[in-house]
């Protein structure tokens, strides 16, 4: 079976040379090839899944070293991989949801003329992303983390006519390099402390290193994960990024690439378990971005950009039940392979959508959208639902999880995080309900779009429905498969490990709290957008809703703190350049050029002259031999 | 090592009662690469003097090649029975050494003047005159230019095959040069190669006056470095009773005690030890360029025909840094610290000087004459090592820097004007844009000069100075990357102007060569190439052909 592991990323690496190597002659079947490959990538996983549940839960990693890749000398960096239940969760879940993804594709791109590189680069994306899940080491995870970068700005610029979807590539791309200078350094720091960069010996001698190393360790994964993931204070990207086709936005920037911060982290854990003030640094992060995402996600009107903010708040629960520690990693795995079909589906629903509205996102322009498109309204109804938390759909199941972690962290910390998490439960219902509500249900604020073409909304063809149908029965049946007997959790404790927490609170008074919260926020949608007819044009709201408007002020705090520090420092190096460096350069090139001129004096031409130098040459040559021997 | 001083007891014979005279021994063998070449150039000779003028050309390139390949073989044949190493010995009568670096320097002066002998032979870049292809050297080298000879000749669609001939005596006495074990060989070998050397020069087809007087200034120079190195020899001569270099080197470690009753007076005088020494290191310096010996080289370079220039710049370098090798190594190394820091001022002012004078020259072959200058001093600082590891790196030096000046001078036969080779800079502007291979071709020899890795001008440089700071000469190191910074500027600018700039509008055309010139090119680019990527297997060869027989 080891064999099979390589295939995995073999198979969509070879899509992606295929089909963008090969030229025209496969525009016409590039599309099917892309899928067709994905679905073997998919293939391969199940049969590798389905070994895997053949075995003893203790014997289920496999392990196979490919190529020896930099053999140096007290430096021995192999291309590996490894397969445990972490990394064949990820396997399943990337090549699953990406197979139906690329289904979806086939419809949600069928117009455009550049298809044949689109799913060129959806295969890319998913070879790198498999190799970063299932590689044995830091260096080679780094590979894939860089991969997954270069198709996420392939994929966020793809309609690169469009200066907006440019210029978010580029930003997608710079914020994500600030993440991986940490990834880098981290890496550079296993090397020095440990000798190695293999998750064996990193993360089996990570118990004997001292504290401070491992703090260090711990800060640089988790500036890299917060870049990967769109994370505070390197968040800005990710709602740009909506620029990108949307199915580029479900998988990538919803399902699975932004949450490859929260495998790093997981992946890291026996590093971030011996340091206490990493993991604080994580639960930090999390719990602020759970905030921070979910308050963006209330204000936005573009449904896009509505579901990024959702992205990173999910992500922030993600990350949050991360750094508690053992007790919190299988929830932070499980919550993402749920919001994994839940936030893939209400993409895909966006999609569909904008699919029937001539590329509309206002969702103020929306309205009255259940009776036209009924498979949507319903798909998307569901993943509404399980995002929310309502019992007993996906999301109740594993946020539940999440929030009794972070109340089981005991003392005020766990008071505070679970307090955050029951808020952030309440402003996610309030959000997602204002979201249904402006879409499918009031009346028609439809408008013609720039050229005038008024929106005759229908629904998707078969290709786009069959992935959200598929998606939306995993975002309403998967939480509660998980949780039922704890499977998922005796699935992954063997790579994990996991403490049970002591929650001050009983499981049930939880759950009702946090049930309790997300009615609070549906009702509170209602009162605002159900109940009373929503404007077409935007009012001015409160000092919050306008901040939130703008990312809650983001950019303009980037563009501060580090944009104009930054202009001025260049400006500073250009004068510096050009008047010191470029000083130094020219008068030194002039003084050559000076003497040149001056030398080329002596040849003059004449051979006389020429004998009287070489005379002269001579002469001090046999006098300084003499002088030589006489010193 | 041979007790016999052939020619110190010539000298004697007279004096005394007549011996019984015996035929000395002769190893045909191990002589076997320079004896093909005479032989071959003797046979061109007889070719000029019986074959009708029509049949000449073929006959001369075809008898060239394949007098150089056979020749060739002989080296590759006396390497592989061990010649190069364990069997290696002094042959000749104490005449001829054959042994690692001499059969290595051999090797490369072959390879090289095959190549050389391909541009030699090109007739298709200057226009058909009456007819009939011509070649880059004069009709009839004894008619007066521009009179009415000239002009006969020309009609009658005459070409100069004496050069093939004359190549060959030269080449002959490029591979006696590094080999030469005794001062008179040495100085025999330096003429053979020379004389011919001064005849190609003033043989050019354009710019007839320019050729002649470069031939003149360099036989009178070439002359004047001569008589230095003679007397030289007869000072050393004087100092040790013998011309061999191991009889010398015997005498000044003190290793011989007897002295000459004849040269009571002399023998064992240090003064004349050093006075000859550096005398005969003039002569040396003169040939391979080096400052202050180097004016003759610029005012040659461009004058002589290009292919001819080529075949100078690299050919004649690999033998006289050879010659050079040789006589530093096993004549005085028992004086190393005597010549050390004479041959570091050199290397020095040949380094920046060469470097400098570069910057501002306007034509592109002066700026490959200094370029060969500063090259030199790169060499001279590989020299300098006193180690077994400096020979090897100059080895290595001389072979890759040879074909990569053999290569650009090609590239220079090629771009052309009514007036001939265009060689003036400007009109070298935007070459880039209307003929991309040949400016990127010329590019890379202009960045394997520069030092560039992934040619083997890089690989050559680093070994020579690796070389040099091994052996203690780090100051030279320092400088000798200075004035690679100040090479690689000029260099540049060439690529900068073949590529970046508009073209003119009367600018030359690049001429389409035949099978021979591209071919030299070819082999020039491919060897720079190789020895660039891939050098370990001639560091090798070189490192393994280090030492020298005595």
């Amino acid at each position: 079976m080891e064999s099979l592991i390589g295939l995995l990323v073999a198979v969509p690496l070879l899509g992606a040379a295929l089909l963008l190597c090969g030229g025209r002659r496969l525009d016409g079947i590039g599309h099917v090839l892309g899928t067709v490959l994905s679905f073997a990538s998919f293939g391969i996983g199940l049969a590798l899944f389905a070994d895997m549940l053949g075995k003893d839960p203790e014997q289920r990693g496999l392990h196979t070293t490919v190529l020896s890749w930099i053999p140096v000398e007290g430096f021995q960096a192999d291309v590996g991989f490894q397969l445990d239940q972490l990394s064949m969760t990820f396997v399943l879940l990337i090549t699953g949801v990406g197979s139906l993804i690329h289904m979806y594709s086939m419809g949600y791109m069928e117009h455009d003329e550049r298809r044949r590189r689109f799913f060129g680069f959806l295969n890319l994306f998913l070879a790198a992303m498999l190799l970063l899940v299932i590689a044995d080491n830091y260096l080679l995870l780094y590979v894939g983390w860089e991969g997954v970068g270069l198709a996420s700005y392939l994929l966020i610029g793809f309609w690169q006519h469009k200066p907006s979807a440019a210029t978010a590539a580029k930003k997608a791309f710079i914020v994500n390099r600030v993440g991986d200078v940490g990834l880098s350094v981290a890496i550079m720091l296993m090397f020095t402390t440990f000798g190695s960069f293999a998750f064996g010996p990193v993360l089996g001698a990570a118990g004997e290193t001292s504290e401070g190393k491992l703090t260090a360790i711990g800060l640089m994964l988790l500036l890299a994960a917060c870049g990967k993931s769109a994370q505070v204070p390197l968040q800005s990207w990710l709602g740009d990024a909506m620029e990108g086709p949307t199915p580029v936005s479900a998988l990538i920037h919803a399902a699975t690439m932004v949450t490859a911060g929260v495998y790093l982290i997981v992946r890291s854990g026996a590093i971030f378990n011996g340091a206490p003030d990493a993991q604080t640094a994580v639960v930090v992060v999390g719990a602020v971005t759970l905030l921070f995402g979910a308050i963006v996600g209330c204000a936005k009107d573009d449904i896009k950009k509505s579901l990024a903010g959702s992205t990173m708040s999910q992500i922030g629960y993600m990350v949050l039940a991360a750094g508690l520690g053992p007790i919190g990693y299988v929830f932070a795995i499980m919550h993402l392979v749920t919001h994994g079909f839940f936030k893939a589906g209400l993409f895909l629903g966006a999609g569909s959508v904008m699919h029937g509205m001539n590329d509309e996102v206002d969702m103020r322009k929306y309205g009255a959208l259940r009776k036209h498109m009924p498979v949507t309204f319903w798909t998307f109804g569901l993943g509404y639902l399980a995002i929310i938390g309502m019992f007993p759909l996906s999301g109740f199941f594993s946020k539940d999880g999440i929030i009794e972690a972070a109340f089981a962290k005991g003392g005020t910390q766990g008071l505070i995080l679970g307090a955050v998490t029951l808020l952030g439960a309440a402003i996610t219902a309030f959000y997602m309900t204002r979201m249904m509500l402006m879409t499918f249900f009031g009346e028609k604020r439809w408008q013609p779009d720039a050229e005038g073409n008024e929106p005759h909304p229908h629904e998707s063809p078969k290709s786009m429905t069959v992935p959200m149908i598929l998606l939306a029965f995993g975002s309403v049946f998967a939480g509660g498969f998980f949780a039922v007997g704890d499977r998922f959790l005796k699935w992954l404790e063997p790579v994990t490990s996991h403490e049970h927490g002591d929650p001050a609170y009983g499981a049930g008074v939880i759950s009702g709290a946090a049930l309790a919260c997300m009615a609070i926020g549906v009702v509170g949608a209602w009162l605002m957008y159900g109940r009373r007819t929503v404007p077409v044009v935007a009012p001015r709201g409160s000092l919050l809703t306008r901040a939130a408007r703008r990312d809650l002020l983001q950019d303009d705090f980037n563009h501060v703190v580090l944009v104009k520090p930054g202009e001025y420092l260049t400006r500073g190096l250009v004068f510096l350049d050009h008047s010191v460096v470029d000083g130094v350069v020219n008068t030194t090139a002039a003084t050559v050029g000076g003497l040149s001129s001056r030398a080329r004096r002596m040849q003059n031409g004449f051979a006389r002259s020429y004998a009287v130098s070489m005379f002269g040459g001579a002469a001090v040559l046999i006098a300084a031999t003499l002088l030589m021997r006489a010193v | 090592m041979s007790t016999i001083y052939p020619v110190h007891s010539l000298w004697t014979v007279a004096q005394g009662s007549a011996p019984d005279f015996k035929a000395p021994d002769f190893e045909y063998g191990q002589m076997s690469p320079t004896l093909i070449v005479i032989g071959v150039a003797i046979l061109g000779v007889l070719v000029e003097a019986f074959l009708p003028r029509r049949s000449r050309y073929w006959a001369q390139t075809v008898l060239a090649i394949a007098g150089l390949v056979a020749a060739f073989g002989a080296v590759i044949w006396l390497a592989t029975d061990g010649y190069a190493a364990k069997e290696a010995g002094i042959v000749a009568v104490g005449a001829v050494a054959v042994d690692g670096p001499a059969l290595f320097l051999q090797g490369t002066i072959l390879l090289v003047s095959i190549v050389a002998v391909l541009t030699f032979a090109e007739r298709r870049l200057d226009p058909q005159q009456h007819g009939r292809h011509v070649d880059s050297f004069a009709a009839q080298g004894s008619a007066v230019p521009g009179g009415e000879a000239e002009q006969a000749a020309v009609k009658a669609g005459f070409t100069t095959t004496e050069v093939y001939p004359l190549v060959m005596f030269a080449v002959s006495g490029m591979l006696l040069f590094p080999a030469a074990n005794d001062l008179l060989t040495l100085f025999v070998a330096l003429e053979v190669f020379s004389l011919p050397l001064y005849l190609l020069c003033a043989l050019a087809r354009r710019k007839r006056f320019m050729s002649q007087e470069a031939a003149v200034k360099y036989f009178l120079l070439g002359a004047f470095s001569s008589a230095f190195l003679l007397f030289g020899i007869a000072l050393l001569y004087g100092y040790s009773g013998t011309v061999t270099y191991a009889g010398i080197a015997d005498v000044v470690e003190g290793t011989k005690k007897t002295i000459d009753p004849a040269l009571a007076g002399t023998m064992g005088n240090d003064a004349l030890l050093l006075i000859g020494g550096a005398m005969i290191l003039v002569g040396l310096l003169f040939k391979v360029g080096a400052v202050p010996f180097h004016m003759w080289t610029p005012d040659v370079y461009q004058g002589a025909p290009t292919p001819v220039t080529g075949f100078m710049a690299a050919a004649t370098k690999v033998a006289a840094f050879g010659a050079l090798l040789r006589l530093l190594y096993v004549v005085l190394p028992g004086m190393r610290w005597d010549w050390r820091p004479v041959m570091w001022g050199v290397a020095i002012a040949t380094m920046i000087l060469g470097a400098i004078l570069a910057v501002t020259q306007t034509d592109v072959k002066r700026l490959l004459a200094y370029s060969s200058i500063a090259h030199a001093g790169f060499i001279l600082a590989g020299v300098t090592a006193a180690t077994p590891e400096g020979v090897s790196s100059v080895l290595f030096y001389l072979g890759a820097y040879s074909f990569v000046t053999l290569g650009a001078f090609a590239v220079v036969t090629l771009v052309r004007d009514a007036g001939g080779e265009a060689t003036h800079l400007s009109k070298w502007a935007g070459l880039g844009r209307r003929s991309p291979l040949v400016a990127a071709v010329f590019a890379v020899f202009l960045l394997a000069f520069a030092g560039i890795p992934l040619t083997s001008g890089f690989s050559g440089k680093f070994a020579v100075f690796k070389a040099a700071a091994d052996g203690g000469a780090m100051p030279l190191v320092v400088i000798g990357v200075i004035s690679s910074a100040i090479a690689a500027f000029f260099y540049v600018r060439v690529i900068v102007l073949m590529f970046f700039s508009e073209p003119q509008a009367d600018g030359p055309s690049v001429a389409v060569p035949s099978a021979l010139t591209s071919t030299a090119i070819g082999i020039g680019v491919i060897v720079t190439l190789v020895l660039g990527l891939a050098p370990q297997y001639f560091l090798d060869l070189a490192g393994d052909a280090g030492v020298f027989v005595r």
